[in-house]
Order: structure tokens, then sequence, then C-alpha cells
């Protein structure tokens, strides 16, 4: 198995029965392996993760006020975030209860769900700030595209933890694969506190400058802050649910 | 001696059709998780295949054959009307070839062994006797039908244990796997070679003692874990690809230990399950030839190799598509999983072919997949299926004897 996502071998939009039923001559050794739910993981955490990092572009575009550059760059957001909803649709499909695996179904499912959240959070965020066509003002602009890359970090190193899946499922859940994941997870911690100072030092920084803004702007700012910075926070609960699966 | 040469025809007719059959369907089992793991490229798979089936047919095969050849059915009662055996055991092979080709445009997961033994029962106990069958042997082999896949499931579970423990858990997996896979292949080899040497080799007329075979199996076990350890060697690690699959440079050392325990199970599944096709052909044929039922005839070695080479054309013409079709489908099956499996059902296997006890390779391989999953080896096992291998178990056994039964009645009826 390599590390790379071969798209064909599930996310094809087929379902298992179909297989069953299309081939004729089935094979008792090719059908008793369920659909493994690791490589899907894998590539949804990586669409989450791809869609988050638009953002950066996105804000950029937006500090400047060129919102014809922020509308292409919303479309691909909504792109990514839907691509992820549907692959997480089909995970779920082929997760049937009858499946026996090394660790609960239910803390794949919940683990997918927080992935999914990356994605989700990003198209609310964005979707206010195109709404509105909401100005970030210029005196914490800078504090604020810093902030975003902050989040961005934390949803990469989510990626990151997630891609060790496969080594995880591989070394039975034991040895030095999960120190490899536990470090990691720890890193991914420290960034989420990171950003969590950040969203700290903006709010107070906002509300340094808050009386010279119009007021629904001002209140529309804090929340797009609070959105923003569910992105880590999100990001920090892959981090729990893969712990959890390493306490198995 | 015209009706004779009826049933020889008839016999080998069938009996390569089944074999036919075998090649085309179920030796993908063995195979295939070779290809998908990619250790053996379909052409090497094909090759690997064609010659270990053969050599398992013919030096490992011996015992099963005699098994269903004379173990089932008892001759005793039929000295007066040898030619009833006859038609018993061509309405056999007709009646599992039968059941296998129906079962497999379903799509139920039936056995070979199954579906032989079933037939074999069946036309003894309604168109012989209830006496005539040795229940006391069926007993044990349906006993042993039980017991085989939880063998190799226990075995499996063992072997992986060890591989997470003494490899995959370590700080670094690739300097553990490049010492500890040679000792994997030794005991790959020397198992197999052991079983063939001390249960085999008498059938083509080659008598070793105890002690030489124990010390000619270690020699051979010893030499391919060397050509192993070279192979493997020269295996440098991958550091692109490593960047994201740690195991990357890992698997591809277990990918030459899979090579070997492929061979042996092509050669575990030659031994047991040509064995099937090709026992009642042995029993027309020995029949036929003498007049009478003889208990001590010897098993003619062109009837094992009648079936070697009916597999081989099954590989050829159907067999390799199938492969590649299962081989795609199993990734899961990564080399270091599917060495443990393939292992410990080769080893269950061919030392059931050895004590002549034909089981269901397939079903014991299944076994012992489901013992690296207990393993915590496998990523998502389907328990439908695992259920459906457990209908179609109970399933196949009374539709086989049934199909005999029908098909016996027939051919006495019709047969000179």
């Amino acid at each position: 198995m390599t590390g790379s996502f071969p798209k064909a071998l599930w996310y094809d939009g087929t379902t298992n029965q179909g297989r069953i039923g299309r081939t004729k001559m089935t094979n008792v050794l090719a059908n008793i392996f369920g659909s493994s739910p690791v490589q899907p993981l894998e590539r949804h955490i990586e669409i989450a993760f791809r869609c988050a990092k638009q953002l950066r572009a996105f804000f950029a575009a937006a500090v400047e006020g060129n919102w014809d550059q922020a509308v292409v760059v919303r479309n691909e957001i909504e792109k990514l975030e839907h691509e992820a909803d549907d692959l997480k649709k089909n995970i779920r499909l082929r997760l049937p209860k009858s499946l026996f695996m090394p660790v609960p179904r239910e803390d794949l499912l919940e683990l997918l769900l927080v992935q999914d959240k990356i994605a989700n959070r990003t198209k609310d965020v964005s979707g206010i700030v195109l709404g509105r066509k909401m100005q970030i003002p210029p005196a914490i602009a800078e504090q604020f595209l810093e902030f975003v890359d902050r989040n961005i970090d934390a949803a990469k190193q989510a990626r990151k933890s997630v891609r060790e899946l496969d080594e995880l499922f591989t070394s039975g859940f034991r040895g030095a694969e999960v120190d490899l994941v536990s470090a990691l997870i720890e890193e991914l911690d420290q960034i989420e506190t990171d950003t969590d100072d950040k969203q700290a030092a903006l709010r107070a920084a906002l509300f340094a400058i808050e009386d010279t803004l119009n007021p629904v702007n001002a209140v529309f700012m804090y929340q797009v802050i609070e959105l923003t910075g569910e992105i880590a926070d999100m990001a920090e609960r892959v981090g729990r649910r893969l712990e959890l699966l390493l306490s198995h | 001696m015209e009706a004779e040469l009826v049933y020889i025809g008839l016999a080998a007719l069938f009996g390569i059709f089944m074999a036919w059959g075998i090649g085309a369907n179920d030796v993908a089992n063995a195979m295939a998780t070779s290809v998908g793991s990619k250790a053996l490229t379909i052409k090497q798979a094909i090759l690997v295949a064609a010659v270990f089936e053969f050599l398992g047919a013919v030096l490992a095969g011996g015992e099963v054959t005699s098994t269903i050849r004379k173990g089932i059915v008892d001759a005793d009662l039929l000295s007066d009307s040898p030619e009833l055996l006859i038609y018993g055991m061509l309405a056999s092979l007709l009646a599992a070839g039968t059941w296998l080709f129906i079962a497999s445009k379903n799509g139920w997961p039936v056995s070979t062994t199954h579906s032989i033994v079933g037939a074999i029962v069946g036309f003894a106990a309604v168109g012989i006797g209830i006496d005539a069958v040795q229940w006391g042997q069926v007993g044990t082999i349906v006993i042993s039908w039980v017991v085989s896949p939880l063998t190799a499931g226990f075995i499996a579970y063992l072997i992986y244990r060890s591989v997470q423990r003494l490899i995959l858990r370590q700080d670094d997996p690739l300097a553990k796997a490049k010492r500890y896979v040679p000792v994997y292949i030794f005991f790959a080899a020397f198992t197999i070679t052991l079983v063939t040497i001390l249960k085999g080799l008498q059938h083509v007329g080659l008598t070793i003692s105890l002690r030489d075979s124990y010390i000619l199996a270690t020699a051979i076990a010893v030499g391919i874990a060397l050509i192993g350890a070279f192979a493997i060697r020269r295996i440098q690690p991958d550091k692109k690809a490593e960047k994201h699959q740690h195991f990357y440079t890992v698997e591809r050392v277990f990918g030459i230990l899979m090579v070997v325990t492929a061979c042996g199970m092509a050669f575990a599944h030659g031994s047991n399950d040509v064995a099937n096709a090709i026992g009642p052909v042995a029993a027309v044929v020995s029949v036929a030839q003498n007049g009478v039922i003889t208990a001590k005839a010897a098993l003619p070695i062109w009837v094992l190799m009648l079936g070697g080479i009916g597999i081989v054309i099954g590989l050829a013409t159907y067999g390799r598509h199938v492969i590649a079709t299962v081989g795609k489908k199993i990734t899961q099956l990564t080399p270091s999983r599917g060495f443990a499996a393939e292992l410990a059902a080769a080893t269950t296997i061919v030392i059931a072919s050895g004590t002549g006890i034909p089981i269901s390779t397939t079903h014991t391989l299944v076994g012992a997949v489901l013992g690296v999953g207990m393993a915590r080896g496998i990523e998502a096992i389907d328990l439908r299926v695992v259920a459906r291998i457990l209908v179609s178990w109970v399933v196949t056994i009374p539709a086989g004897a049934f199909l005999a039964v029908v098909f016996f009645f027939i051919f006495k009826t019709i047969l000179p």
C-alpha cells in the first residue's frame, strides 16, 4: 500500500453491494474485506485541509477589497467543501455495523465528523465575509491574516496526524508509531494554543478600534474571528479523536 | 474392454473439467494476494502457480487422493458389483462439477472439497446403502472442516502478532524486517518441504528416512532463506515513498517473503484440491483396469499429472483474469499481513494433505485472514460475507449429495 490516494479504489461513487451484484464470478477472498475506511479518511482530511488553505487567498483578496478574486476563491472553497461532504457520506455508507475493525466504528465516524467541520467552518466564514463584502479594518488586517495562517497551520497539522492512520492500523495501534502520532498531536495542541493567544490579542486590538467602526460591522468582525478560530478548534478535536483511537 | 475405456475416458474428462474449474477459480485465492500486494506480476504469479500447483498435486496430493478414492466408501460392500463404484465416482465428479458451476455463476462461496465429499457420501448412502459410508472417516473429515480454519486462524494470529512485536512496532522497522524476514522464510520453506518429504515423496517412489528428511528439509529451507536474505539486502529504502508511508520499504521486504509463501500456498492448494478432482478418477481407473476393487492398487502417477495439467489449463485460460480482479480488490492484504495469512493457511493445508484429510483451502485461508484480523491487523472485515461462507458450507454438502444421487441413478441406467 502506498501513501498516495488511489482515487479509483474507493471514491468512485459505487457501493460495495453493487460490485458484488455485478461480478457474477465472485470470489470469497475478494469480498471478505469490507471497504477499508482508512484511505478514504486520509483523503477526506486532505480535502478538508485544502479547503481551509483557501482562506489565505480569500482573506488576502478581502483585505485588498478585490471581490472578484474573492468570489473565485470562494467558489473553490464551496467546491472542496462539497467534495468533502460527498466523501463523508460515502464513507458513512460503507461502514455498516457488520464490519469487524480493530477500532470502534463510532470513533472513526466521530473523527470523520470533526474532519468535515474544518471544511464547514471555512465555508461559513468565507460566506459571511463575501455576503457582506466585509472590509477588514486596515489597522488589524496584518494581525488578522497571521491569525488565519495559524489556523491553517492547525488544519495542516491535523492532516499530518490523520495521514498516520494507515501506519497505525498496520502496527496495531502500539509501539513506535503511537509515539510518533502522540508527538504530532502534541504539536497540534501547541498550534491550537497559539491560535487561542492570537485570537485573544486580535479581539483586544479590535476592541481598541471598534468605536471607529460601523457597529454592525464590528459585531460581524468579532463573529468572523470567532468562526475562523474554530478551524483550529476542530483541528484540535481531530487530534483528540485520534488520541482516543490510540488508547484502544 | 470397451466399457472400461468408456469409464476411464469419462472419468478423465470429468476429472480434467473439475481440475480446470479449480485452476480457473480457486487458484486465485492462493495467488491474488501476491499480485495485489505487487510482490509478483501477473505473469510471474501464473508461472509460480503453474509450477507449484503441479508439484503440489504430484508430490503431495497422493494421500488426499487415496482418502477420496477409498476412504469414504466401504469398498468391501461393493466387491460383487464393482461397476457401482464406477457409476458413483463418475456421478460424484459430475455432481461436484455441476454444483461448483452453479455456485460460481451465482457468486456463492462454496468449496470444491465440500462438494466432492458431499457427493461421494450422497451416492454411497442412497445409491448403495447407509452402511457403505465409512462414517468414522467422514466424521473426521467434517470435524477437520471446522478445525482447519480455526487452526489456520490461530497460527495466523500468532505469526502476525510476532511480526508486530518484532518488526512493525520497533523504532527501526526496516532494520528489524531485514533481520527477521529471512527467519520467517526459513520456517515457511521448512514446514512445506518437510511435509512434502515425509508424506509426499513415497507416492513418486522415493523413501527417505526420518532423520534424513529433517536434514534435507533444513538444508533446502536454509538455502531458500539465504536466497531470500540476498534479495532482501538488495532492497534500498525509498525515501520519497516512505514520506507518505513509513512502512513502504518494510512492506517490500515482506514482499520477498510473500513470494515464498505464495509458492507454498500454490503447492498446498495443489496438494489438497487437485486431489479432490483426481481422487474419483483414480478410483474409476483402478476398478476399470483391474475389474475388481483393490484397496492396495497403486495410484497411477499419470492420474495426478492429469489433475496438475487441468489446473494449469484452467489458470492459463481463465484463472489469470480472476487473479488480476481479486488482486485489485484485496489491497488491504499488504505483504506483512498477506504472508501471515498465507503461511498459516499453507502450513495447515499441507499438514492436512499429508495426513490425507481433504479440507477446504479457501475456508482455511479465510480463517487465516480472520486470525490476522483478530490481531488487529486488518482494517475492515465484512462479517456478512463470513456469515455467507458459513451458510454455503452447510448447503453445499446436501446439494452435492443430492446431485450425485440423481447422476448415479442416471449412470446406472444408461451406462453399460
